[in-house]
């Protein structure tokens, strides 16, 4: 293996990239763009739920719920109807989230001792945002029934009773539960895939449409000089573009960064390498830059972002999809990402992880090898 | 014009069907999509790896910890002697919640005063550390209520009878298991539909223009406007097909029902597809090379559907962020989707979609046959 040769291929590979405008503004534009997409896009708490209400009672007891409703930072009362049919308009329509009924006893039935019940109209079609939505109106309805046992109470002449349990709950590494910080880490896996793995797949099944590889081929220069020449300038645009993207994590969204910048770029590298030679693996094999393209995508963008723990948490998936996580290695990666990022964990608590990576590093680097050999023997 | 147009359509589905590889990519990566989506797409929140440390070993105690292992929202792992395992068990990531229960805490029930439940919830998913602390909060409150009423009861079971209390009914409508698979399958239809349109046009147009056989076609009698009607109509008809196959999927797989009306929503699809014809025209029209016009689509396809409501929910997003969705046909068709498939609305709700999907698709079609025919002479 010739160091120079290895360097002209790398460098007529940068020039490549350098010259095609849209090539260089995957490289340069793509990860800030994919930053900003899913540091503003993606969140999903929620708050000023649009709320409409049905209260065919309106004594002041009703009129006292519904403030409470008003004054949470979660709900938004944005319509009152007066009859049920403009209720069911108004969440067919959109434009409220949650339909509040309340009945025409309900403070009758306060009064005589009963339970009143409050009806919450939900629209579950955004199963999460309901579940949230659901779990806010619980909260508001059991303080108002707390506030009206000890308002009763008190009538009777009896002791206000203290609350038997007061939950203090902590919440660690992400204290104010953001959405951004929960996300932003997983975009650094989610942008090197698209660079290792999209963009060469790309450019190298080009050399293959186009011929030019059987023009590489044909000069002195060995196949495994040409496979590191053509990697190297992506692995170096990776890795700035980790550091690019990091950056911008850490400053611009305020992610805290709580871990070793050891163990970020080590295992952003091994990462970096398995999907250079995935990319490459499949730009051998697949034929066209539409198929290649494809694959690729289907290969590794769409696991980094379904199957690896970025947005939908693993233990949550079937059994089957749990085990076939386990080889991707984009998984092990997001766990990485979000332990440096948040918990802070050292090497020792990840070792697992970086082992996993770096087996798929070595196994994909040779199997590319390998097919690229094949193909030109 | 029909005899030219017909021939132009024969060749071009003779170019579809002949290559095996683009076969494939029409048939399945949509199918692998649908399924990945199916089962690994949730915000589901089950069976939440949970440990305890019972420090009072009372019956009060094992009492409320019951009432956590009853739901199906926790899944009591572990049982803890120690402060410091319930650091290195989150660390690890091995449990999500963690229920610490102090010496003590029955003794100050019975006196009744407030006895604290110390809850760590590891943040670094922030979606279901809410609703963790959700179901928390819910479940800690039901055990309190009970135990103030079994206190009250036996003291003056006279006053208890006529204690007032206000519960909420509630009613998630369209989705009554809060199921994700029923949010995210008429999603999935959707932003597939968008990725094979645009991609499909847009590469069928940059590759005969790459290989030249453009050139070919403009010296025939074909003119530009049969040229484009022949080059999107087969793609309009594969997009329906392949609407049509997931929709399928969904229905007899997954089982989201379908509530709507199949007009509507075919109505819907078709206005849909003239907006992604129109714009996977127009990056042919902006790309020379099959690779550019890859870029391009996945530049555009990002943002389009991070921005659509498919994952997140728009209400959430920033102010400035909400006002460019509107841009987006996808989120229109999201709409009609849900809309069709688990509200069961029709044209009376969907009008305004539907107009805003019609005024889009002219206008990119506009702009994009006229830069088309531009880009000939």
């Amino acid at each position: 293996m010739s160091w120079h040769r290895l360097a002209a291929i790398a460098r007529k590979e940068l020039i490549q990239i350098w010259r095609d405008s849209r090539s260089l503004g995957i490289v340069l534009v793509m990860p800030l763009a994919m930053m900003l997409l899913f540091g503003y896009g993606v969140n999903l708490d929620i708050k000023h739920i649009p709320v409409c209400v049905f209260d065919r009672e309106g004594s002041q007891q009703s009129q006292d719920l519904l403030k409470r409703f008003q004054s949470s930072e979660y709900f938004d009362v944005v319509r009152v109807v007066d009859s049920y049919p403009a209720l069911v308009r108004a969440i067919d329509s959109d434009r409220a989230r949650v339909g509040l009924v309340i009945a025409h006893d309900f403070s009758e039935r306060l009064r005589t001792g009963e339970t009143a019940s409050v009806q919450a109209i939900v629209d579950a079609t955004d199963d999460n945002t309901a579940n949230l939505a659901i779990g806010y109106t619980q909260s508001v309805v059991s303080g108002f029934s707390e506030q009206v046992q000890v308002d009763w109470l008190r009538q009777q002449g009896r002791p206000q009773p203290n609350p038997p349990i007061a939950v203090d709950a902590r919440t660690w590494f992400n204290e104010d539960l953001e959405s951004k910080a929960f996300i932003v880490p997983g975009v650094l896996a989610l942008v090197m895939s698209v660079i290792g793995a999209f963009l060469t797949s790309l450019t190298i099944a080009r050399e293959w449409e186009r011929g030019t590889m059987e023009q590489l081929i044909s000069t002195p220069v060995t196949p495994l000089e040409i496979m590191l020449g053509k990697l190297a300038p992506y692995f170096v645009i990776g890795m700035l573009n980790t550091a690019l993207c990091a950056a911008v994590g850490i400053w611009w969204f305020e992610v805290p960064f709580r871990g070793s910048l050891m163990t970020l770029f080590a295992s952003s590298a091994l990462f970096m390498m398995a999907v250079l030679g995935l990319g490459f693996f499949i730009s051998v094999i697949g034929k066209s830059q539409l198929a290649a393209s494809q694959m690729a995508l289907v290969a590794t963008f769409l696991p980094a972002f379904l199957l690896s723990g970025f947005l939908f948490s693993i233990d949550q998936m079937p059994a089957v999809i749990r085990a076939i996580t386990h080889v991707i290695p984009a998984r092990y990666f997001v766990t990485i990402l979000k332990s440096v990022f948040l918990k802070g964990s050292g090497l020792a608590l990840l070792e697992g992880e970086l082992l996993a990576l770096a087996l798929f590093a070595v196994a994909l680097t040779l199997t590319a090898t390998h097919s690229f050999k094949k193909k030109l023997g | 014009m029909l005899n030219r147009l017909r021939q132009m359509l024969i060749k071009e589905f003779l170019q579809v069907f002949r290559d095996k590889r683009a076969l494939w990519v029409l048939v399945g990566p949509p199918m692998i999509q649908m399924l990945i989506f199916g089962y690994a797409a949730s915000y589901e929140i089950r069976h939440v790896p949970t440990a305890v440390l019972d420090l009072d070993h009372s019956q009060e105690s094992r009492e409320l910890i019951a009432h956590f292992s009853a739901t199906p929202y926790f899944d009591v792992r572990s049982q803890l002697t120690d402060r410091e395992q319930i650091r290195e068990m989150i660390d690890r990531g091995q449990v999500t919640v963690a229920l610490e229960i102090h010496p003590g805490f029955a003794a100050l029930l019975r006196k009744g005063q407030t006895a604290p439940l110390q809850v760590v919830v590891d943040g670094t998913n922030s979606n279901t550390a809410l609703i963790a602390l959700g179901y928390v909060n819910q479940i800690a409150q039901g055990f309190a209520s009970d135990y103030q009423r079994d206190a009250m009861l036996r003291s003056s079971p006279f006053l208890t009878a006529r204690l007032p209390a206000v519960e909420l009914e509630q009613r998630p409508w369209f989705n009554p298991n809060l199921d994700s698979r029923w949010f995210f399958v008429p999603g999935v239809i959707g932003s597939l539909l968008q990725v094979m349109v645009i991609v499909l046009t847009a590469f069928a147009v940059v590759r005969e223009r790459e290989i030249g056989t453009l050139e070919q076609i403009m010296v025939t009698p074909i003119r530009p406007r049969e040229f484009i009607l022949g080059k999107t109509v087969p793609f309009f008809l594969i997009g329906l097909f392949d609407a049509g196959m997931i929709g399928l999927v969904g229905t007899l797989w997954f089982h989201v029902p379908f509530r709507g009306s199949l007009a509507v929503l075919a109505l819907g699809m078709v206005l849909f597809l003239l907006c992604m014809l129109g714009i996977g025209l127009l990056i042919s029209t902006v790309s020379a090379t099959q690779q550019q016009a890859m870029v391009t689509g996945f530049f555009f396809i990002m943002p389009a559907i991070t921005f659509s409501g498919f994952g997140f929910p728009i209400a959430s997003m920033p102010r400035s962020v909400q006002w460019l969705t509107y841009l987006d046909p996808l989120r229109y068709l999201l709409i009609v989707l849900r809309g069709t498939y688990l509200k069961g609305i029709g044209l009376g709700v969907l009008w305004p979609q539907m107009a805003a999907m019609a005024v889009l698709g002219s206008l990119l079609l506009t702009i994009s046959v006229l830069r088309f025919r531009k880009s000939l002479d």
